[in-house]
């Protein structure tokens, strides 16, 4: 493996980008974009967040196997997340069969 | 007897189980790497619970994140950022051999530790006089409870709870991590990193940039729910 030396004009670039970042996730906060506030505010973090794994953490020069370790944490996170939040969004879609409220009648909205 | 590697001997730091430096680089960034994807579970255990519960009771997040200050919050993301800056030159002056430019950086970032680890305790120590920590001391009153009051007094509990734990568990991240610093600062005043072999720097370093991605996402998800307009 050859260490590849980034110039510091580089890295203070990217940190001059997060600074930049950082301001306009703070200033979209005091624009009313509805839902889509937080839509943009995970956009620029993970936005942030390649900015740091790109260049502060070397992953632009680095091999196959730490690539791999990195997409493997986040698929199971992703797995960990989509599974999850798919039940909890999904579990008022469909009354509860008949016979497990014989007592009450369903309440749905 | 004949000794197969007798000349890395020679080399500083190079552990008897590894043919030479690079390949014992290599190992070293990919353990850091493996750990580091335990660490992505062991928050995303935090982050889903946060997930859940805030799609549960937005009303309450809304008001909850309300009550925290945007400014600290913003300026300590400034802060830590400006640590992963120093950490990376760290790392980058170990690379060309710089010794008084790593131990400055090394030096640098500590302090920009301490200034997030300040300001945060600042933060919990308004949330003890504000009387929202749960548990301990969960008892809004005035302007406080009437932000919280809308979205139920329970579920902004659960806020300031998953609050305290995600912030904190960040919070002995970041103390670990300076713990980390002072060591390596001082192998580096000895002398102990050389351009061959600073994985200690890159290892330290890599740990440190992965508790800067945890905030990046913790501020806008505490700190900006709902919106200011």
């Amino acid at each position: 493996m050859s260490h590849q030396i980034e110039p510091t004009k580089t890295y203070v670039t990217v940190f001059a980008s997060l600074i930049g970042l950082t301001l306009l996730t703070t200033g979209v906060a005091f624009i009313d974009l509805g839902p889509f506030n937080t839509v943009v505010a995970l956009v620029i973090a993970f936005c942030k967040m390649l900015l740091v794994i790109l260049f502060f953490m070397h992953v632009r020069h680095s091999g196959g196997l730490v690539r791999i370790a990195l997409v493997a944490g986040f698929f199971w996170l992703a797995l960990l997340m989509g599974l999850t939040m798919s039940d909890y969004r999904t579990r008022t879609w469909t009354p509860p069969p008949q016979a497990w409220s014989n007592t009450a009648p369903p309440t749905h909205p | 007897m004949p000794e197969p590697h007798a000349e890395h001997a020679e080399h500083i730091g190079l552990a008897h189980q590894f043919e030479d430096l690079s390949q014992q680089h290599d190992a070293d960034t990919f353990g850091i790497w493996l750990f580091l994807v335990t660490e992505i579970m062991f928050f995303g255990g935090l982050f889903l619970g946060y997930a859940v519960l805030r799609w549960l009771y937005f009303a309450a997040f809304d008001g909850g994140s309300h009550v925290l200050d945007i400014r600290l919050g913003a300026i300590n993301t400034v802060v830590l950022l400006g640590s992963s800056l120093t950490m990376a030159l760290s790392v980058r002056s170990a690379q060309t051999g710089n010794r008084r430019a790593l131990v400055l950086f090394l030096t640098l970032t500590m302090i920009l530790g301490g200034v997030f680890l300040g300001i945060k305790a600042y933060e919990y120590h308004q949330k003890f006089a504000e009387h929202i920590v749960p548990t301990l001391d969960w008892a809004p009153e005035g302007e406080v409870l009437a932000r919280l009051a809308p979205g139920g007094l329970n579920h902004a509990e659960l806020y300031f709870f998953l609050y305290f734990a995600m912030t904190g568990l960040h919070a002995l991240h970041m103390i670990i991590g300076m713990g980390l610093l002072f060591w390596l600062i001082r192998r580096a005043r000895r002398g102990s990193f050389t351009p061959s072999y600073f994985a200690p720097v890159e290892v330290v370093g890599l740990y440190w940039h992965f508790v800067d991605i945890v905030w990046i996402f913790l501020f806008p998800l505490l700190y900006l729910i709902g919106g200011r307009y």
